[in-house]
């Protein structure tokens, strides 16, 4: 038997070596695209049984989100309010209690309802952590971290949907830069807060008296002067240091 | 295929001119195309039956090693008997086994090739295979003691939604890297091998698939002189790449003891012992291998008493380095007058749970290879033979005296344990057998098992400065008429 291979063959391992490649490239950017989760989770906006708007209620209305999630501060587990919760103001008589979008409502909590069945609102879960992760919310709330940090501006969404993408690496990009994500306590819900919005004056009156340096000493060292405005590093280092925060890094304090 | 006709005369080589009798690496005056013949035949005519008689049960094993690995991904880690306290069971013993055996593969194709050990021709394209499948083998073990099988590309640096980063000061990452590389180096250095031998078979092949298969394998070569010069310097460089390897896999394997903590673990001499050991289990499997290959298939003139000698004498020198590992060891946990260290040693040796692996090792890696001092033992291939199987064991024994014995006695009482295999461990190793002798006999089915080209350099005939040109025809002419 001859030589059975046509010419062409001798350039045929180059074509290869350089399909291949762009293959190979193509697979792992679309990977790095779609198989992560800012691609999996970001925009997840299930339809609600009730199309309750945030924007309305924390949004316009300026409620607090702790109206609703009020077990927040104490529990790892921040609750989803019960139809009791909705039927305070939403009750017989009271606002749009006829409002046929408020139905589901109607048949968890109206006795003379006709479709009564006194079965919880079957809201659909937005945010998971999944069982081999422990968060805890209250940790977080606790030591100035906002609601907005992970859950995103919900007092501008009339749909709740995914804002960030909670992956382990959003997770650990904050405990390993914590001051870009501390607020004041009194803040923590106010998902429009911003560091130059904090009173100069009465932030270091505060830190002053808590960390035993007077307010113009530690304004110096910050660098602030009088008619400056505070930022996001400055604000989160102070009360980092006065909370004495540090949050932990290895794997068993969230996978336990 | 040629004829097996030997002559008796006295063999020709160059030396005999210099007055220094050197034995000829190829016996019997054979001739370049018989050495073509001879080991294309093996790939071209049927197999022997005894080749069916292994590959199918080997096949079949090879099929139980998948079903063990199903059963225990979809199952969980806990059909194997590892847990706390001794964690690295059979897995890491059986890891540290096949990587070990790997050694005498690269040893033989980088050192002795950069030390000009010609004799190495006849073994070298065999144990590079050797090597390769046993690393296949190896690799499973960490693979799957991982837990999660499918997170293990978490060994690779790639950059993740976790942001999280291998811990670049354990040695078991230097482990992935060193085993990876190791890999990587000696299939190339392999292929680069194949690749004249590979042309051989193509142009000799008589069926279209086989031509197009070793055609397109083969890579185009002609044997040109161009091709030979490059190829000549790839083959160099490569096995200059691989020599460091020889050191580094094992230094590295060894390190992800010696860098802890644990009496028994914590010792200087790892690396060099590890070494030792490997190249010491290594051509005692290349023996394992080699021995029955070279009497089945008709390769007394090219795998000749003088290789066989010059590994068991190998053998010999690095199972007596091993022995003298062992005792310094035991030497200085009574040197050091370190408590735990001395009591770590005790438990191995006297009165701990593992002592009778303890003894195995020892008899079959330290005492058994003393034989070797004889001639007569190292010329006898079945003294040989049943020595390199004792090795095997013994080898096998040194790791799980390494591993289960140290961590079943751990520095506090309450911690200790007894380590024993799960069934599903066992035919998991029994698997891994069936896997490496699958491998083996499709590689001596489809693959020349000697590398044709390199044993023709090693050839008289190939000496363009040999003496005796017309003796060496009369020689031949002879040979022809005795026919």
């Amino acid at each position: 038997m001859g030589n059975i291979f046509p010419r062409w063959i001798n350039l045929l391992p180059i074509k290869l070596i350089i399909c291949l490649g762009a293959l190979a490239t193509v697979i792992a950017g679309l990977t790095w695209y779609v198989a992560t989760p800012k691609f999996t989770r970001v925009g997840y906006a299930p339809q609600q049984p009730i199309p309750f708007d945030h924007s309305l209620h924390a949004g316009q209305l300026k409620m607090d989100c702790r109206y609703c999630h009020t077990f927040v501060e104490d529990s790892p587990h921040s609750n989803i309010p019960a139809a009791q919760t909705c039927w305070n103001c939403h009750g017989p008589g009271k606002v749009k209690a006829d409002s046929p979008a408020l139905e589901p409502l109607r048949q968890a909590m109206d006795t003379d309802n006709e479709n009564y069945t006194g079965d919880p609102i079957r809201w659909v879960q937005i945010h998971e952590t999944p069982d081999y992760a422990y968060f805890n919310h209250a940790a977080h709330v606790n030591r100035g971290v906002s609601c907005v940090e992970c859950h995103g501006k919900v007092n501008e969404m009339s749909v709740v949907y995914h804002a960030k993408n909670l992956s382990m690496g959003f997770c650990l990009d904050c405990h390993r830069n914590v001051d870009e994500h501390l607020r004041p306590l009194d803040q923590i819900t106010n998902l429009d807060w911003e560091a130059e919005d904090e009173n100069v004056g009465e932030f270091y009156a505060r830190i002053a008296s808590k960390s035993g340096k007077s307010e113009a000493e530690l304004m110096e060292a910050d660098g602030i002067g009088e008619g400056d405005s505070l930022t996001q590093k400055i604000v989160g280092k102070h009360l980092q240091g006065l909370w004495n925060v540090h949050p932990p890094q290895d794997c068993a304090s969230c996978h336990r | 295929m040629a004829s097996d006709a030997s002559t008796t005369d006295q063999p020709i080589h160059p030396s005999e001119a210099e007055g220094v009798a050197r034995e000829p690496l190829v016996l019997n005056n054979r001739s370049m195309a018989w050495v073509t013949d001879r080991i294309c035949g093996i790939v071209e005519n049927r197999q022997p039956l005894i080749w069916w008689v292994l590959f199918i049960p080997s096949v079949l094993l090879a099929g139980l090693l998948g079903g063990t690995l199903v059963y225990l991904v979809s199952t969980g880690v806990g059909v194997w008997g590892n847990n706390q306290p001794v964690a690295w069971g059979w897995a890491i013993v059986n890891f540290v086994f096949w990587i070990g055996i790997g050694h005498a593969g690269t040893l033989i194709s980088a050192i002795l090739f950069l030390t000009r050990q010609k004799w190495r021709t006849s073994v070298n394209r065999a144990s590079e295979a050797m090597t390769l499948f046993a690393v296949v083998c190896a690799g499973i073990y960490p693979g799957f003691h991982v837990g999660r099988f499918w997170m293990v590309w978490f060994l690779a640096p790639i950059p993740n939604a976790n942001a999280i980063w291998q811990n670049f000061k354990s040695p078991l990452l230097w482990d992935v890297f060193a085993v990876s590389t190791y890999f990587t180096v000696s299939v190339l250095f392999w292929y680069v091998g194949l690749i004249p031998d590979l042309a051989t078979l193509r142009d000799r092949a008589k069926a279209k698939l086989a031509k197009v298969l070793y055609g397109l394998f083969a890579l185009g070569w002609r044997g040109g002189n161009r091709q030979w010069r490059h190829y000549e310097m790839a083959y160099l460089i490569l096995a200059g790449i691989s020599t460091p390897l020889v050191l580094s896999v094992h230094s590295v394997v060894s390190f992800d003891f010696a860098t802890s903590i644990v009496p028994g673990w914590h010792t200087t001499i790892f690396p060099p012992y590890f070494v030792a050991g490997a190249v010491f289990g290594g051509f005692a499997m290349v023996l394992t291998l080699m021995l029955p290959v070279r009497k089945l298939y008709g390769l007394e003139d090219m795998i000749t008493h003088k290789h066989v000698d010059n590994m068991a004498k190998i053998i010999l020198l690095t199972g007596t380095i091993v022995g003298y590992a062992y005792i310094m060891e035991l030497f200085i946990s009574y040197y050091s007058a370190s408590k735990y260290e001395g009591d770590a040693f005790h438990l191995r040796i006297l009165s701990g749970p593992y002592t009778w692996a303890y003894y195995c090792m020892f008899f079959c890696n330290v005492i058994s290879p003393q034989v070797f001092w004889f001639k007569k033992a190292r010329l006898n291939l079945w003294v040989v033979f049943i020595v390199a199987n004792i090795v095997n064991c013994g080898m096998w024994f040194e790791r799980f005296v390494i591993i289960p014995t140290t961590l079943a006695r751990d520095f506090l009482p309450g911690q200790w344990g007894y380590y024993s295999p799960s069934i599903t461990e066992k035919l998991m190793f029994l698997g891994t057998f069936g896997l490496f002798m699958m491998l083996f006999l499709l590689f001596i089915r489809f693959l020349p098992v000697i590398a044709i080209a390199e044993v023709k350099g090693v050839l008289p005939e190939n000496d363009p400065h040999h003496p005796d040109w017309v003796k060496l025809k009369e020689k031949r002419r002879a040979a022809a008429a005795a026919e």
